[in-house]
């Protein structure tokens, strides 16, 4: 009777967190795409983009998104596996009750605090040394990947030490190094782990806003290189959400729901990736 | 020259001596019983021979000779190639059943795919297993039987083409049935390897070795012909732990 009572209670929280998750998905699309379709394919995937008079490109700030996310991974996901494994497999117990706790307290730091780091440091460092203005696909790119590291690390890390250890025994046994084992045993086995880190990494690169606003330059336009200042959607949407309306208002909505597909594109890609035998 | 000569050998885990002193030859070709009462060393003096003990973060001193060399001398991979082992409860590497057999042999060297199957071919039919298993070779090796699973260790050891294989109980937690098809490809693959053989089970011990050594929390307490051994052994210890008369 009991057990019947909690199960219900379960069920309905449940529900209703599935509820919700689906309203708040309704509601960006019931706002933005209606607008997609006013303006027109043609315009809305151009690069204009002046809201107030009609032109809704979004092109520059969907490339713009795509490249700092891409830029994160570049930087975090070797770093990230690389201290997973590090703390994993050749560092000592003392070592890991340590750093382990010290980098996901890296996660909690507001990303106001990683922008400001970015824009004291890194953004006037790029200028000098490269040139350009400094605020960049590179410095989002940088200041990101350092971001999502405590996730990536902390979930490959758990992937990597739940391949039981009879599997590193096996393979030593058959005379394997340590770096074979990691490399030839222990990531495939923990590929579905690595990869579910990875994937938690990018949707909180493409979804961050404050510190790419903080470093980025958001230049309206196709950046020409890794130097260049570039804008992303979630910019546009905190940048201009406050004074927009009507079709403008409408217009941000649809960058949401733009995010949102792609969110949910690669997705789908890691999953793929993850289930494949 | 025996296959094997161990020579003044201590083992200790920390503070804890898991060996005391041992010396012992093992010759060319033959099954030697280890057996003993638990904690008496048997698997550490396993580990102790192809250097797995290292991933305890155990220390020895003493000498271990294989062919005349000492095992320090020899390469660690080459060594762990020379000397395989199997475990008691059976290690199953993730994917299937011909990966598990490449993996080795990967390690070591380029190998094409017909050599692959040559080499899976050969491995499965010395452990005997090939039968069971031929149509299967790209299941997994997961959802083979715990028997099936440990003959895929045995011919995963016979894959490396090693010259000495270990075996740590590897009937422990298998049928009678499944114990009797291990003990038949013991003495079948005896005539190319030597085998040393840990097992709980005096029965087993009788069964199939030549010589059979006794351990006792980390001594050598007694080793001789099996037959000896088992009928008049000069230790009483030795006498009372195969009567059955000890903890
Ligand atoms: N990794 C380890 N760390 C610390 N002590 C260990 C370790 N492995 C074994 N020992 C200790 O060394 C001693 C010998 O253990 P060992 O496993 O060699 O015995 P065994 O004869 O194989 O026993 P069993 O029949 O139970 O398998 C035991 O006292 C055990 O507690
Ligand atoms: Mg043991």
């Amino acid at each position: 009777m009991k057990d019947k009572i909690a199960e219900k209670i379960l069920l309905f929280i449940a529900l209703s967190a599935i509820l919700s998750l689906a309203l708040i998905t309704f509601f960006i699309f019931q706002q933005g795409i209606p607008l997609i379709f006013k303006a027109g394919l043609a315009n809305f995937f151009s690069l204009k983009w002046a809201p107030t008079r009609a032109g809704f490109g979004i092109l520059s700030m969907i490339i713009g998104s795509l490249m700092v996310t891409v830029g994160a991974l570049a930087v975090g996901v070797p770093f990230g596996l690389a201290g997973a494994i590090f703390l994993a497999e050749f560092s000592s117990k003392t070592i890991q009750k340590t750093l382990k706790p010290i980098i996901e307290l890296l996660a909690g730091i507001p990303s106001v605090v990683y922008g400001f780091i970015g824009i004291v440091i890194l953004v006037p460092f790029i200028r000098n040394t490269f040139g350009g203005p400094g605020f960049s696909v590179l410095a989002a790119s940088i200041i990101l990947g350092i971001m999502i590291l405590p996730t990536i690390v902390s979930i490959s890390y758990d992937a990597l030490l739940a391949v039981p250890t009879t599997y590193r025994e096996g393979s030593y046994a058959v005379g394997a190094t340590k770096w074979q084992t990691v490399v030839m045993l222990l990531i495939p086995a923990a590929r579905s782990g690595i990869v579910a880190g990875i994937i938690l990494g990018m949707g909180r690169a493409i979804g961050e806003t404050m510190a790419v606003i903080m470093i980025a330059g958001n230049a309206l336009k196709i950046p020409g290189s890794i130097f260049d200042s570039v804008r992303t959607l979630t910019s546009t949407i905190a940048l201009e959400l406050g004074y927009a309306a009507g079709d403008h208002r409408a217009a941000l909505f649809a960058c949401g729901s733009i995010l949102f597909l792609i969110i949910i594109v690669l997705n789908i890609f890691a999953i793929r990736i993850t289930g494949r035998k | 020259m025996a296959k094997i000569s161990i020579r003044e050998l201590n083992l200790y885990y920390n503070d804890h001596q898991a060996l005391k002193s041992i010396n012992l030859d093992v010759e060319n070709k033959e099954i030697m019983a280890v057996i003993g009462p638990a904690n008496s060393g048997k698997s550490s003096l396993l580990r102790a021979l192809n250097r797995l003990y290292e991933i305890d973060y155990a220390r020895i001193t003493g000498k271990i000779l294989l062919d005349g060399k000492d095992i320090f001398e020899i390469p660690i991979n080459d060594l762990r190639r020379r000397i395989g082992i199997v475990f008691a409860t059976p290690v199953v590497l993730p994917g299937s059943i011909r990966k598990n057999l490449s993996y080795g042999p990967k390690l070591h060297r380029r190998i094409g795919k017909s050599e692959v199957d040559d080499l899976v071919y050969n491995a499965l039919t010395s452990a005997n297993l090939w039968d069971e298993v031929k149509d299967r070779l790209e299941d997994s090796a997961a959802r083979l039987s715990g028997g099936q699973q440990q003959r895929l260790c045995i011919a995963r050891a016979l894959a490396m083409q090693p010259e000495v294989i270990l075996m740590d109980e590897p009937c422990s937690g298998l049928d009678p049935v499944s114990t009797a098809k291990i003990e038949a490809t013991m003495l079948e693959l005896k005539k190319d390897y030597t085998f040393i053989l840990v097992t709980n089970n005096t029965k087993q011990a009788a069964r199939v070795s030549d010589r059979t050594a006794f351990f006792l929390l980390g001594e050598l307490i007694e080793i001789g012909k099996t037959q000896k051994l088992f009928t008049s052994p000069t230790d009483t210890r030795t006498d009372d732990y195969i009567r059955g008369r000890f903890g």
